[in-house]
Parts: structure tokens; sequence; C-alpha cells
């Protein structure tokens, strides 16, 4: 038996497939999200990396993500609150607060011990201290998003960031650059702007530990530091974080196949 | 036999609406008096002495519901007025502008023919206006705006925050003296002494609207219940507008008589749907209502529960005016967090709810400031989980489908496995 999860955010697309022993079959992310060929692409993908499996194959299929209503062949949908949380307590089942930065969204789940959804809390409208924040500053700043960890290793200081707009933010930012303030230090400035929003989420939830990190961002190891220097507490980031929320839909789809 | 004889509750409710503008447009064409009033304000005083009320929170409500609120609202924002004021203040503030520039010109602006066309109904420009500070503190400058550029009468009704309980009687005096001041006020305008005698039957009107209000709005307790929460923000301006006459009294109780009938019957708001209840804190977003109200519905959640309707049940012993003076301010907005939250939770269990959904208003800001620490006591004090959406009441720039929609189905799923584990134990 096999079962897919698909999360379609709003920046990429992510496949899941898992076997009956809840193995990962396969997985596959595209950097395209809802509304694009994404979707499709990253399902094409993912069956690629299979020994010859087709989505006929999957026994059940879940979608989660700002996408999730998009695919038509979903036997369900499940919100991404539910998904991230079952995907990271998967792999981290001492997991009890989840930070979760994605492109549009950042949010904090307090688990309990049974991985079972307490509370969640989600950013407001603004994009600052979410993923399209860092695409913002890292083209403001004139590098790849996935140097920006780099940079921070090697600031000597975290200059000050507005974490209240995402504007704001950036015409500091460009203020910083034509006051010669070294790249790296504002780099490090950006990521304790997107730490402090997402932390402001994770201590409204409690912040009990521990705490794991997933989705796109964590992948960047500076707003993981900077994270961690603000909670004061060691974050553990989820294996393959990119896919947690789509891991989480796949176990759904498990659960699902079992019950009939 | 009624003008509104055989009519359903939609119906009448409809037709009172209807006839609450046409009437203040005749009467303010025959130069009678019109009166605009903040929603929880003593209509008691004005409608003794025979002068028109009308409401620009209802109006304002109505525009965003008939999606005409963006243009109005660039309208107020171009006067100067900016995005964190209050989106029914800068909505009745153009507006206002927009009917000065009508009777001035004499020409109708283009504004105020597209809220016609949306079938909004016209409020003519008042002759006095009176506020009362229990709902917020941003209507006394809203109203001192309409006052001075109309150079109109203001009536303000200021009522003390209510941290300690019962009333202090200082408080009490207070509000007495400044009612004694808005009936001079009145006598002044009209030129008329102030009538007693009606007043006290204006009382007993609003005494009974009240009621019949309450028996309506109970019906919501009952498990599955016959009434949505969506009816309930839809049935609400009429008891803003016409809490002191037979109009309300006469809706509410044929509300009440149907869902009696509904509910004998075992019926609910989704016919047969409700898997779960919830309540929701916090003004209704009009412009996406139908939105707002499906989403809930399409996951079998029924809005039962809610602090507004209790906001207009407003008791008073008829002719004590001190009695009349509390219940206006311990109106629920105008009190300490810590009866926020008994009275939120009282609606909690008498409506059986299992989930809340906080209404994260950008205009409204004492309700959406005080919601944060009240959602975290209460989940301490209930256990019951709760989710909160960014938006607005009248401004659709400030809300976002999608968001809502995930933080909804997330907030289901919650109460669906907590309902799951509960049938399990
Ligand atoms: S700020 Fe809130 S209470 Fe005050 S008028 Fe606006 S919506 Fe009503």
């Amino acid at each position: 038996m096999y079962v897919l999860g698909l999360d379609v955010g709003s920046a990429s697309s992510k496949v899941v497939i898992l076997d009956d022993d809840k193995n990962i079959v396969s997985f596959s992310t595209v950097q395209v999200g809802t509304g694009s060929t994404g979707p499709a692409r990253a399902l094409e993908e993912v069956f690629k990396k299979t020994n010859g499996l087709k989505i006929e194959d999957m026994t059940k299929i879940v979608a989660t993500g700002y996408g999730r209503y998009a695919f038509e062949k979903a036997d369900k949908q499940i919100s991404e609150i539910s998904c991230h949380a079952k995907g990271i307590f998967h792999l981290v089942p001492t997991a009890r607060t989840i930070i979760d930065i994605g492109g549009q969204d950042a949010k904090a789940i307090r688990l309990d011990s049974r991985g079972a959804v307490s509370q969640f809390f989600m950013n407001d409208k603004c994009a600052a201290g979410t993923g399209r924040f860092l695409d913002v500053m890292a083209r403001v700043l004139e590098i790849e998003i996935t140097d920006m960890a780099e940079y921070d290793s090697r600031a000597s200081e975290v200059v000050n960031v507005s974490s209240t707009c995402t504007v704001f933010a950036e015409s500091e930012v460009i203020s910083h650059l034509s006051n010669n303030i070294p790249k790296e230090n504002i780099i490090a400035g950006i990521h304790a702007s997107v730490a402090s929003k997402a932390c402001g989420l994770a201590y409204r939830t409690g912040l009990e530990d521990d705490i794991v990190m997933g989705g796109g961002v964590a992948q960047n190891a500076g707003v993981v530091r900077a994270i961690s220097r603000e909670l004061r507490r060691p974050v553990i980031v989820a294996p393959n974080p990119q896919i947690t929320g789509a891991l989480g839909a796949a176990l759904f789809a498990y659960d699902e196949a079992k019950k009939h | 036999m009624t003008e509104t004889e055989g009519m359903n509750a939609k119906q009448k409710l409809a037709y009172y609406l209807d006839k609450s503008y046409a009437d203040a447009n005749a009467a303010h064409s025959k130069g009678e008096l019109v009166c605009w009033s903040s929603s929880i304000a003593p209509a008691e005083f004005c409608v003794t002495m025979g002068i028109h009320m009308l409401y620009p929170e209802n109006h304002a409500a109505a525009v965003g519901a008939k999606h005409g609120a963006i243009e109005i609202l660039e309208l107020a924002e171009r006067k100067g007025y900016t995005m964190d004021n209050c989106s029914y203040s800068r909505i009745n503030l153009a507006y206002m502008d927009l009917l000065v520039e009508e009777k001035k010109t004499g020409k109708t602006p283009e504004a105020l023919q597209k809220l016609d066309e949306l079938k909004v109904p016209r409020m003519p420009l008042p002759d006095i206006i009176i506020t009362c500070n229990n709902i917020c503190n941003t209507l006394l400058k809203w109203y001192e705006n309409i006052a001075v550029s109309l150079n109109i009468p203001y009536i303000i009704i200021d009522t003390p925050y209510v941290h300690d309980w019962p009333i202090p009687q200082h408080t009490i005096d207070y509000m007495k003296e400044q009612f004694k001041y808005a009936i001079k006020q009145i006598e002044d305008l009209t030129g008329k002494p102030f009538d007693y005698e009606k007043f006290v039957k204006v009382q007993e009107q609003t005494q009974r609207s009240v009621a019949a209000w309450d028996r309506a709005m109970g019906m919501a307790a009952i498990v599955p219940s016959p009434l949505s929460g969506f009816d309930m923000f839809n049935f609400m301006a009429l008891i803003v507008c016409a809490r002191s006459q037979f109009a309300a009294e006469d809706t509410f109780n044929t509300l009440a008589d149907e869902l009696q009938v509904k509910a004998d019957a075992g019926q609910d708001a989704f016919k047969g749907g409700e898997r779960t209840r919830i309540a929701w804190e916090g003004i209704a977003v009009w412009p996406y209502l139908s939105h707002t109200y499906k989403a809930l519905k399409n996951l079998g959640m029924n809005m039962v529960g809610s602090t507004y309707p209790g906001a207009w049940s407003i008791h008073y012993e008829v002719g004590d005016l001190g009695q009349m003076a509390a219940g206006y301010c311990k109106m629920y907005s105008n009190t300490c967090l810590d009866n926020k939250v008994n009275v939120i939770s009282d609606v909690l269990i008498n409506t059986n709810c299992t989930g809340i959904l906080y209404h994260l208003n950008r205009s409204c800001k004492l309700m959406s400031f005080l919601n944060v620490e009240t959602a975290e006591i209460l989940k301490e004090k209930t256990g019951i989980p709760y989710a909160s959406f960014d938006g607005d009441q009248t401004d659709p720039r400030n809300f976002s489908e999608a968001q809502y929609d995930t933080r909804v189905e997330a907030l289901s799923e919650v109460m669906e496995q907590m309902k799951a584990e509960k049938a399990k134990a």
C-alpha cells in the first residue's frame, strides 16, 4: 500500500509518498507554489524517483497548504496546522512546541504528549517574519537566499531591523547599506527580526521543550540560531524541514487508508 | 390588525429596517428632527420627543455588507482619515461629506449614486447627534467631527469604565446628571418641555423589546440550535435601531416563535448538519459575511455563542433613571477584563460551545486588544480551544479569505479531535 501527501504552499510545492510501514519512499520539493506548475511538477518528480509508481497506485491522497483545494485527486484536505503537527511529531516524538516558518506564514503550535494540537497561533497579514520577507531582503542585498545563513555566521554584530512591517524593514536595510554596515551584520539583524516574530507566537503557546522547527525557513541556520538565541533554548530542526507538512498529510492519508 | 400581520420574522426585519430609513427621510423633508446615534446610546430621550433615530454603525455595516465600502473608505482616506481609524467612522464621515456636497450643489455625487444603486439605504443629515462611550472612545471624536462640521447639538453620555461591582454610586449619579442635561439639550432644540409621561411609555416599550430579543437569542442555547449566529448578526440591526419601538418587540417575538417550532421539531440551523458549536467573539466581517458563514457551515460548525446579543439586553426598572444609568454603563465592553471573561464563559456554558473564534478587528481596538488576553485567560479557565483571525468589520482590505479558512479549519480539526477523544473516554 502507498499513500501520498501533498503540501501546496504559497511559495513551494512538496510531495511525500509513504509505504505500508510509514517509510518515506520518495519525496520532492519544487520552489513554486499554488496557482503555478509547481504541484504538477512536484508530483511528476516524486513518481520519477520511485520504481514506476503511479498516482493510481496511491490508496489515499491528502492535500494541505494554501492550495489544498486546487488538487482534485485528493481524497481529503487537512489544514497545515494539523499536518505540520503530525509530520513533526512523527519525526521528533519529544516535540511539544513547533515553530514553522513558510513562504507566507509563520506559525507556532503546541502539542500534548500524544502529539495532539492543543494550541496554535499564526502570523498576521504582513509578510514580516515569513519566508517572503527573507526573499525581499535577499533581493535588496543582492545575494542568494541560500547564502544568507553563511553571511550570518560571519556577523560581528546584530543590527536592528524592524519586525513590524516588511516595507519599513526594507528601507531600514537600505539605509544600513548606505551607511556601509557590513552585509553580514545586516543579515544577522534580518534573521533576528524574523525570529522575534516567530518567537512572539511561540511564547504565546506556553513554550514547552522540545522546540522543533519545520518549514522551508528552518533550512536557514541563521534564522534557527536567532530563534534559539531569542528563546534562550536549544531548537531542533526537523529532518528535511520543508517536507514536514507533506509528510503529515501523507500520515493522515495513511490513517485514512487503514480505516477502510 | 397591525401592518406586519402575516409576515415572518425575516420579512418583518426587512420591513421595519426599510421603514426606519423611509420614516426618517420623510421626517427630514417635512422639517422634523433627525438624530444620528451610536449603537448603544440611550434612545429613550429622543424617541420620547418624537425625534427620528438613525444609526451610523448600522448604516456603515450595510455599506460593507452590500459591497460598497472600498470607494467610501478611499474618500475618507483622501480627506486625511488614516486606515487606523475605525472603518465605521471612516465610512460615516465620508458619507456625511457626500450628503453635504449633495445639499450644497444640488447634484448627487457619483459615490453616493453608486451606493443608491447598491440599494444602501439613504440617511438624511442629522439635526442632533447622541453618543455614549460605553462601547469605545473613538465615538467621541467621530461624533465631535460631525457636530462641528454640521454645527448641530451634540449629546454625550460619558460612561465611566466599570472596574468595581456593584457599580459605584458616584458613577450612577454622574450619569444621571448627564441624562438630565441631555433632556435639557433636547428641550432647547425642540422648544418643548420634556414629556415625562411618554418617557415612561417609551421605557416600557424598550423593556418589552429587550425581553423579546432575549427570548429569541436565548434559542441559541438549544442543542442542536435552531438559530445560527449569523442570523443573529442580521437581526441585530433592529435591536440597534428600534430598541425603543414596537417594531423590535414584534419582530423578535415572531422570530422566537418560529425558532421554538423548529426546536420542537428537533431542527437545527444547518438542517441536521450541526457537528460542533462555536462562539464568535467580535463584530461580523460584513463584506465577507457569506464567506465567513459558509466556511464554518461547510465544517458543520454552528456559531451559536456570542456576547453580542447581550450588549443590547439593557434591563432596568421603568421610571428609575439610576437603574437606566447602570444598564447603559455595564455594557460589557465598558467593564474590566474579569467581567469580560465571566461574560464569555457564561455564554460558552449556556450555549454549549466547544470552541471560540476571535475576530482581531483592525477597526475596533478596544475589543481586539482585550481579546488576546481574554482568550488566554479563558483557555486556562475552560480548556476550550480557540483561534483568532485578522479582519475588519467593514474594510474589506483588512481580511484574507485564505487566512480565515486555514485558521477555522485548524480549529475545527482540534475540536473534532477533542470530541472524538471525549466520546472514546
Ligand atoms: S471602534 Fe469598535 S466599538 Fe468603536 S465604533 Fe468602531 S467598531 Fe464600534
